[in-house]
């Protein structure tokens, strides 16, 4: 096993006595409890982590947080527990941790694809994809297929995820993001004030940059105040405090989601039982963003040699996780604050080479002391190039101009191991921006800090620009308390103290987002901006060269920013490169829009409990239980289960089809029809009204009988149909097909709340009240027969289309002489918990009569037989009644002009050579018309063909011994007894006759006996 | 995701109990059949898509089933003004523009 060479004896958040094994490649390496995947791989001397995208180049890890470009790892022990693009800066290490670097193929060390790059390199400027391997766009395919695999970015896995995820939905009053200085400060005054607060950081532990402090605060460490902070939040039952959890999205009317990770420091699977992560839907009355700032690297030729870091980080690494990533170091600085990085090297024991200072005469309290410390400065000067292969082996100095944008003279080059650099501090505006506030620059501090918000938003520390430790405390109070008065707390008498704090006293900071070198831009050694996308200076520059002005369209050309870092470290770079090549400046070139995720989210995380069985309510009828039991195989209908043909064993779909076609047609079936729409509406207006949305009349409809509706939109466009039946001269029972019952019942209530609410009517949903049993055949009237006494079922007496209430079975019921299948038949409703005791009676009964039941697939052929449609099936929103033949639905006389009357009336919809729904008799009696196939005349004219409409609805017919079919025909009304022709996508044609929908007993005969 | 008043149950509920149903204010033809196809044309079909204030219509599908307008920013989503069916609002672009010259 590799030690953990670049461990300090000494110092750090780690926990010296937990040592961690966990793998890398394959090989085993050891790190410590607290540490990072990343301060683990830089403890064991690590270097190169990772291939560039396009070029293949060795990379090594940058930075220590979210803005980490490099370190993508793909985690997981197990085939399912697969996690692709894990920054290995904000993975806690655990025990027994697998990963694996994601790019690089065959492997980091070897990697193809940095041999092709070699020679391959020129070919990939900026606009590569569009450029190169758009032509023969054949070949993208594989192009892609090629760049994938050689780029990597991760996997998802082959298994399905054994873990459990969480959502929960949070109020709060002052939502507090970030937990450094200003967060920490901001949610103590909140809570204070007594406000209820949510206080929530992406990292482990609280304290943000205060963990990597030299700074004294009230005379002691900083991390002894963010004890105490901490401590004091805990203990107040107001606030919760969600630690390893990320702020990743701020939506409207502040609604921030935040993903909690509640496992994955533990393992690569949660515990047995426990949620892996959580994702917190938060309502937050204010919210507080104390979101901090990025550090920019400086932009300089060869700048992604494993070796090159962020000042911030390498710090970081020193004090929090007891790493340090070198032996000898230069710094590069455009201004006071990254002086400190030298100081935490040196004071490890370690050699500082030397300081680059980009200003000629940095004057502030840091560089004094570094010169007194005896640390060679070298001002007016800047690392132009890093030399090295696989790591850094020195770094090329040169003088440059007093506004950095020219070398000025010979450069020499220092021998060393790491160059660390900072260009300054770019606030983390990104969730400012989700719900479409643009940044602004200010000058002063070289940074955009948030825009105008409509939000309930303030902001405090880094993020807005104050960046002094005292500001950072002094701000977080004072917003914090702001939020708690805005959230109505009152916060007068409130004595808030700003603890002590050492002022630093800086020199001023230069503007620096790019180093010059002795070579033009395009000949100098790359200089990378964004690492994971290889976007450098001279592609931006060749971007703006080519045309693209718009930091947009750079942005789309370049794929600046596109990768998983989503350009947190080298946006701001890039676009004052952008800037300066177009002779702009940076307010006027503007920046790309930040928006939701701040960092990738997993899936699991966002689809939370809804998934496999919870991913959509189901609904059962009261007679399922049944159906499971003898063997149905089951359709979706909306939510609905329904049973779609009950097949015997050893018999096809087809097979049961006939047989249950058959059973219906000549003795008796059953169907459980419980799914129908089924809407109550009662009012002295009620009959006035149901005029008003069916095409039909209903002025007339006696109680005791029953109509078949059609129902339009305004356009005069079929989207419903059902019976509508007359139980009191107010009372009105309405169905409607079984996925629309929802949509009806809102159309119903826009109509009567918005355009007639004088009329005295309501409706309610009564779907699920009654269960619904629709016996049909010959026998069906003895069936019933043996099953009520009270209902007279004399066929004189009950005609059809009428209904009678009574018993069935013993149970109240109300029962409907309709027919959906042309046969004698009743419709039998009792109330729910009554169903199953009905069926099963019926089927008691009904065994001398062959009872059969039937599911919806034989009720399609059954209605289809009899011409009958599907409202969504042979309708499509383009089809009035009239081209589906229904002219006798529509009544022209009615007084009111009711709904979809006018629209119907429109020119288009009364012009000659509308398609038309029609039969269609397939000419060989064994063919069956595939849904959706498309009619010609001509089955030999040459593609594209003139299509004259599609199959709407096509089945095999047991009981007529041929293929039926209904589908739209242009014109078709008239073209009766025409041969069209449908080919197929086998080449073959089918040929089929225009008929009449009517297949079966055109006369009716069968349902009035 | 919108937080949305419901002028009937008298709370702020969130966005997934409601259902978007257009701009608000258009009131069907008082008779349809004297209409011409173009005034039924544009009844049927034609909406403003304003950069600014919009009237729109909201039910509150799975809660108390009324219809209600709401006066919304489009650009910014801020929601003005709640108000029930049969009231005028008293937010708009007109009223919104003349404040800002006085």
């Amino acid at each position: 096993m590799a030690t953990q060479k670049n461990r300090l004896k000494s110092g750090g958040r780690i926990d010296r006595n937990k040592p961690l094994t966990f793998f890398y490649n394959g090989q085993p390496y050891q790190g410590f409890q607290g540490d990072t995947l990343a301060s683990a791989l830089i403890a064991n001397g690590v270097d190169v982590i990772g291939r560039s995208f396009k070029y293949g180049r060795p990379r090594g890890i940058m930075s220590a947080g979210a803005d980490e470009p490099n370190a993508i790892m793909q985690l997981g022990a197990t085939e399912a527990t697969q996690i692709p693009n894990v920054r290995a800066t904000q993975q806690e290490l655990y025990q027994g941790l697998h990963c694996r670097s994601t790019s690089g193929w065959p492997s980091v060390d070897f990697d193809a694809m940095g041999l092709i790059g070699q020679f391959f390199g020129r070919m990939l400027p900026p606009g590569f994809y569009y450029k190169t391997f758009m032509f023969p766009e054949s070949f993208w395919e594989l192009y892609e297929k090629f760049i994938r695999k050689a780029a990597g970015f991760g996997r998802s896995p082959r298994e399905n995820d054994p873990d459990i995820y969480d959502h929960m939905n949070q109020h709060t009053e002052v939502l507090v993001v970030g937990a450094g200085p200003a967060g920490l400060s901001a949610a103590l005054s909140a809570a204070r004030a007594g406000a209820r607060v949510i206080l929530a950081d992406e990292n482990a532990e609280f304290g943000g940059s205060l963990l990597s402090s030299r700074e004294l605060i009230d005379g002691d460490p900083a991390h002894l105040w963010v004890k105490k902070a901490v401590e004091e939040l805990a203990q107040n039952d107001n606030v919760l405090l969600l630690p390893r959890s990320t702020v990743n999205g701020y939506h409207d009317h502040n609604f921030v989601t935040i993903h909690e990770r509640l496992a994955d420091h533990i393992s690569d699977k949660a515990p047995e039982g426990k949620a892996r992560q959580r994702m917190h839907r938060v309502r937050a009355k204010w919210v507080v963003l104390a979101t901090g700032a990025h550090e920019r690297p400086l932009v300089f030729a060869n700048n992604d040699i494993p070796g090159c870091m962020l000042a911030s980080a390498v710090s970081t690494y020193i004090r929090q996780y007891g790493v340090i990533p070198g032996n000898n170091l230069v710094l590069m600085t455009s201004n006071d604050y990254a002086y400190r990085t030298a100081f935490d090297w040196q004071d490890t024991g370690r050699k500082v080479i030397a300081i680059v200072d980009s200003r000629q005469n940095p004057t502030g309290q840091y560089v004094e002391e570094a010169k007194n410390r005896g640390i060679k400065v070298m001002t007016g000067s800047a690392v132009i190039q890093a030399e090295g292969g696989k790591r850094v082996n020195g770094a090329m100095i040169a003088p440059i101009s007093a506004d950095g944008d020219r070398v000025t003279g010979d450069g020499t080059v220092l021998s060393c191991d790491t160059i660390a650099s900072s260009g300054g501090w770019s606030p983390v505006v990104h969730l400012s921006c989700h719900t479409g506030s643009r940044p602004v620059w200010r000058g002063d501090i070289h940074g955009f800090v948030p825009g105008e918000t409509v939000q309930q938003q303030l902001i405090a520390g880094a993020v807005s620009g104050s960046y002094s430790l005292s500001e950072c405390l002094k701000e977080g109070l004072d917003i914090g308390l702001l939020a708690a008065t805005n959230a109505g707390h009152a916060t007068d008498s409130l004595n808030v103290t700003v603890p002590k704090v050492e002022e630093l006293v800086e020199g001023e900071r230069m503007a620096m987002f790019y180093v010059p070198h002795s070579k033009p831009t395009s000949r100098a050694p790359k200089q990378f901006v964004d690492y994971q996308n290889d976007v450098t200076a001279a592609g931006i520059e060749l971007a703006t060269r080519e045309g693209f002005e718009s930091i947009e369209h750079v942005k789309r050309y370049t794929a600046m920013g596109f990768g998983t870092d989503q350009g947190k470290m080298g946006n701001i770079n890039g676009m004052a490169i952008t800037a300066k090549s177009l002779n702009k400046t940076i307010p006027e070139t503007g920046t790309t829009v930040f928006r939701p995720n701040y960092t990738p989210v997993t899936f699991g995380a966002i689809a939370g409990r809804h998934c496999r069985d919870l991913f959509d309510p189901k609904r059962y009828t009261a007679m399922h239980e049944w159906h499971v039991e003898n063997g149905a195989k089951f359709e979706d209908v909306g939510q609905w289960k329904r049973p779609w043909y009950y097949p015997k064993p050893g018999e096809t779909m087809q097979d049961a089809l006939n047989r249950e076609c058959r059973a219906t047609r000549e003795s008796v079936g059953i169907l459980d029809a419980s799914t129908l729409g089924k809407i109550d509406i009662q009012g002295k207006d009620a009959r006035e009204f149901i005029s008003r949305v069916y095409t039909n009349a209903w002025a007339k409809l006696a109680v005791g009988k029953c109509r078949y509706g059609l129902m339009c939109g305004e356009d005069g466009m079929v989207f419903d149909d059902g019976v509508t039946s007359c139980l009191g001269e107010n009372h009105f029972l309405m169905t409607t097909t079984s996925g629309g019952a929802a949509r009806v019942l809102e159309w119903l209530e826009l109509y009567h709340q918005t355009e007639w609410p004088e009329l005295e009517v309501y409706m309610t949903s009564v779907t699920d009240h009654w269960a619904t049993m629709s016996i049909a055949g010959p026998n069906s009237r003895k069936l019933l027969a043996e099953l009520t006494d009270d209902i007279d079922l004399d066929k004189d007496n009950f005609k059809f289309m009428d209904w009678r209430q009574g018993t069935v079975a013993g149970v109240p019921a109300r029962v409907f002489r309709i027919s959906f299948t042309g046969e004698l038949s009743f419709e039998i409703n009792v109330p729910a918990h009554y169903g199953m005791h009905v069926w099963k009676k019926l089927f008691e009964h009904g065994a001398k009569y062959n009872l059969t039941p039937y599911g919806t697939e034989t009720m399609h052929v059954l209605r289809a037989e009899k011409g009958f449609i599907i409202a969504g099936q042979d309708t499509d929103g383009s089809v009035h009644p009239y081209d589906l033949g229904m002219s006798w639905c529509v009544s022209e006389n009615k007084p009111f002009s009711f709904i979809g009357k006018r629209g119907m009336k429109r020119e288009d919809c009364v012009k000659e050579n509308r398609k038309q729904l029609v039969g269609l008799k397939p000419k060989d009696p064994s063919k069956v018309i595939p849904e959706g196939s498309q009619a010609v005349d001509n089955p030999n004219q040459p593609i594209p063909m003139t299509m004259l409409g599609h199959v709407t609805s096509s089945y095999y017919s047991a009981c007529l011994g041929h293929g039926i079919a209904m589908g739209m025909i242009r014109n078709g009304h008239n073209r009766m007894g025409d041969t069209v022709y449908y080919p197929q996508a086998d080449g073959s044609v089918i040929e089929a006759e225009i008929c009449s929908p009517i297949f079966l007993d055109p006369k009716g005969e069968r349902q009035n006996v | 995701m919108f937080y949305i008043y419901c002028p009937y149950c008298k709370e702020h509920r969130e966005e997934e109990e409601f259902h978007a149903k257009g701009q608000a204010h258009i009131e069907r033809p008082a008779d349809p059949d004297s209409c011409t196809d173009k005034e039924w044309g544009e009844y049927l079909y034609f909406r403003k898509n304003p950069r600014g204030l919009h009237h729109e219509m909201w039910v509150h599908a799975v809660g108390c089933r009324k219809f209600f307008n709401v006066t919304r920013d489009t650009q910014t989503y801020e929601i003005k003004e709640v108000y029930k069916m049969g009231e005028r609002p008293t937010i708009t672009a007109q009223n919104q523009t003349a404040a800002k010259q006085a």
